[in-house]
């Protein structure tokens, strides 16, 4: 009895010691790594030639990061992916936080590109101008085309103006679709609506003039179903004859017949979205930009980022396309294109 | 006298209130057996629903690549890689702690108000959503506490350490009441003879009741441990990436880990992510399985001896 309990206490006393020293030697490691992690990175950002092109992407080194709007992290995610496989020494970390959550981030120095899928409001610029953050460069990669849906089984909404939208979508607004129009079924409404902390929400609200009492307009509704998934939303929508959401435009691609998109007519007639209007600049107002943010003093100062920019810049046309959005026109790349070049090496 | 009663055939059926009481007793057995049947059944519906359109995604391609922009070419690799980063070290971080403080609370701490308060606040914390332990890790490990320009904490950044620290503090107080019970569950007599054969009172501890205890301070830790496996908000909250292209190398790196690709891959638009995203589901469901089998295992091995 005595030497079982004897053995067992030798099992527990293993146990316990190897448990708490490896808890030691992790927290001293972690320390140590903390005080090293910035050298590397600076080292490499002052010893990096530069090729023709501006910058020899094989010869960066450190890690940057990216955060931000969910709507832009597939075509981050897609920039970073290809980065990574021409600047093998780069570490490009792409998280999806929500435009709000990115620039928060950003503005603390926390990541060095910031993913948005509206511009930087004044109050967030405020935030990023107390931490010492004032300049800010704001480059848009992308085109999306906000889409209004409805059920397929809806044959009446075929067309909104931005009034109705605004009607459909304010606080205390329409409950049933002839509060809208007259001539529509007098059903009740099923609202989806993506969630407070995304883009797509604000750039809504700021389209249809819903960005409530301070603006002098109404506020955005919020009895429905409000989710920072839009499959979610769309899965909603497809289910219910009376639902009508909005979403980016690949949401809606995807979906295919399950759902219809509405046409919006925003002051010269109705457009339905497509990647062609939203090229045109017809479907207004709610094609949108989509942009990502940096600093010159980070593209200055980390070669990585100013690396990872410029590539993010020289194939945003064919990777934005590729994840499903609208790829800027040549004059917009270029414009952005020259926002960056006098920060980048000559 | 004579037993006149014997005439009637006697019959062993009950009657009146015993077969009522026989006949609820019959039927609450059907009843249980449906409650049960409920949970099972919709778990093994997820199981069957998961592996029929995430099954033939599986493939070592799965778990040697990298994510992607392509569904196809997209896999667990570093988030694997971050899962067992983060899960060893929440496991190194959580357990000493955990059983340090079910061992003072059982064994040493004075029974009285204080001691009370603290354990129906462990009892309370075990509740709260793990988001708000993901606003507390973003607050006081990642961005670090700086009182008067003295660094209290350091500045961890979204690293894997700052995510173990957050996931220890998520699973401590269910590790701490696992603990607790497992440790109250070693006769007091053990305790009593071991005292009165002149043992002090931490050689008690140390050689006869932890012993004891750990059974069940070991499958309360696991399961704890496989919440933390599962967990996904809090992660975010730090900053978890979700693209991921490197292997990681120390606790001071960025970190994806397993949850956080199948909230993405749902996320995303195409259909075929949501493919990865059920292949990854089960890669998740077989780990939390290993790990509970883990658990019953070491139960098993100390319990017989």
């Amino acid at each position: 009895m005595q030497i079982r309990a004897m053995r067992r206490g030798k099992w527990a006393l293993a146990l316990l010691a190897t448990v708490s020293l490896a808890s030691f030697a992790a927290t001293a490691c972690g320390g140590d790594d903390d005080d090293a992690s910035e050298t590397p990175a600076a080292s490499a950002a002052a010893g990096s030639p530069t090729a023709k092109s501006g910058i020899d992407y094989a010869k960066l080194s450190g890690e940057l990061r990216v955060d931000g709007s969910s709507t832009v992290f597939p075509i981050s995610q897609a920039v970073a992916e290809d980065f990574s496989k021409v600047a093998k020494n780069v570490r490009a970390n792409v998280a999806l936080s929500g435009t709000g959550g990115g620039f928060e981030k950003f503005c603390r120095k926390e990541i060095q590109v910031s993913d948005a899928s509206r511009p930087i409001n004044q109050k967030e610029k405020d935030a990023c101008a107390a931490a010492g953050v004032t300049d800010v460069i704001e480059l848009q990669v992308a085109i999306d085309a906000l889409t209004v849906v409805v059920n397929p089984a809806n044959t009446w909404a075929k067309c909104m103006t931005t009034a109705q939208l605004q009607q459909a979508f304010k606080k205390d607004g329409a409950t049933k679709w002839s509060d809208i129009n007259p001539g529509w079924p007098a059903e009740n409404i099923k609202f989806y609506f993506p969630g407070a902390d995304s883009g797509t929400f604000d750039y809504f609200k700021e389209a249809i003039k819903l960005r409530g009492e301070a603006s002098k307009e109404p506020p955005h509704r919020s009895d429905g179903t409000a989710s920072e998934d839009d499959n979610v939303l769309v899965k909603g929508i497809e289910g219910d004859k009376n639902a009508i959401g909005y979403f980016g435009f690949a949401y809606y691609e995807e979906a295919g017949k399950k759902l219809k998109a509405v046409e919006v007519d925003g002051g010269a007639g109705c457009v339905a979205p497509s990647f062609d209007a939203a090229l045109k600049g017809t479907y207004k107002p709610l094609s949108r930009p989509l942009f990502i943010y940096t600093t010159g003093t980070f593209l200055k100062e980390k070669r990585e980022v100013a690396g990872f920019v410029s590539f993010y810049l020289e194939n945003t046309v064919k990777l934005a396309k590729e994840v499903g959005y609208v790829s800027l026109p040549a004059d917009v790349l270029k414009q952005q294109q020259e926002k960056i070049k006098p920060f980048l090496p000559q | 006298m004579a037993g006149a009663p014997a005439a009637a055939p006697v019959s062993l059926r009950a009657t009146g209130r015993v077969a009522r009481r026989q006949a609820i007793s019959r039927a609450s057995r059907y009843v249980l057996l449906a409650a049960t049947m409920v949970g099972v059944g919709v778990l093994a519906f997820l199981a069957y629903d998961v592996i029929r359109t995430g099954g033939s995604r599986l493939s070592l391609d799965f778990f040697t690549s990298y994510p992607s922009r392509r569904a196809t070419s997209a896999g667990l690799r570093s988030s694997l890689i971050g899962t067992a980063w983060v899960m060893a070290t929440t496991i190194v971080l959580a357990i000493p702690l955990a059983i340090g403080t079910a061992i003072f609370l059982e064994e040493f701490a004075p029974r009285g108000k204080v001691t009370a308060i603290v354990r129906l606040n462990v009892a309370n914390l075990a509740g709260v959503p793990s988001i708000i332990y993901g606003i507390l890790g973003l607050a006081v490990f990642v961005r670090g506490i700086e009182l008067g320009g003295v660094q209290l904490l350091p500045k961890l950044g979204p690293s894997i350490l700052a995510g173990s620290l957050t996931l220890a503090l998520m699973i401590l107080p269910m590790t701490v009441i696992a603990s607790v019970e497992a440790i109250r569950q070693v006769p007091p007599s053990i305790r009593d003879g071991s005292l009165a054969l002149g043992a002090s009172r931490w050689q008690t501890v140390w050689y006869h009741t932890l012993p004891g205890a750990i059974p069940g301070i070991m499958t309360g830790t696991i399961l704890a441990v496989a919440r933390a496996a599962g967990e996904t908000a809090a992660l975010i909250m730090i900053g978890a990436f979700a693209f991921i292209a490197f292997d990681n190398k120390s606790l001071n790196d960025s970190f994806t880990v397993v949850p956080v690709q199948i909230y993405n891959w749902t996320t995303l638009p195409q259909e075929a992510f949501r493919v990865n995203a059920a292949a990854a589901i089960i890669v998740l469901m077989v780990s939390v399985i290993g790990l509970n089998l883990i658990a019953v295992f070491i139960r098993e091995r100390f319990s017989r001896r």
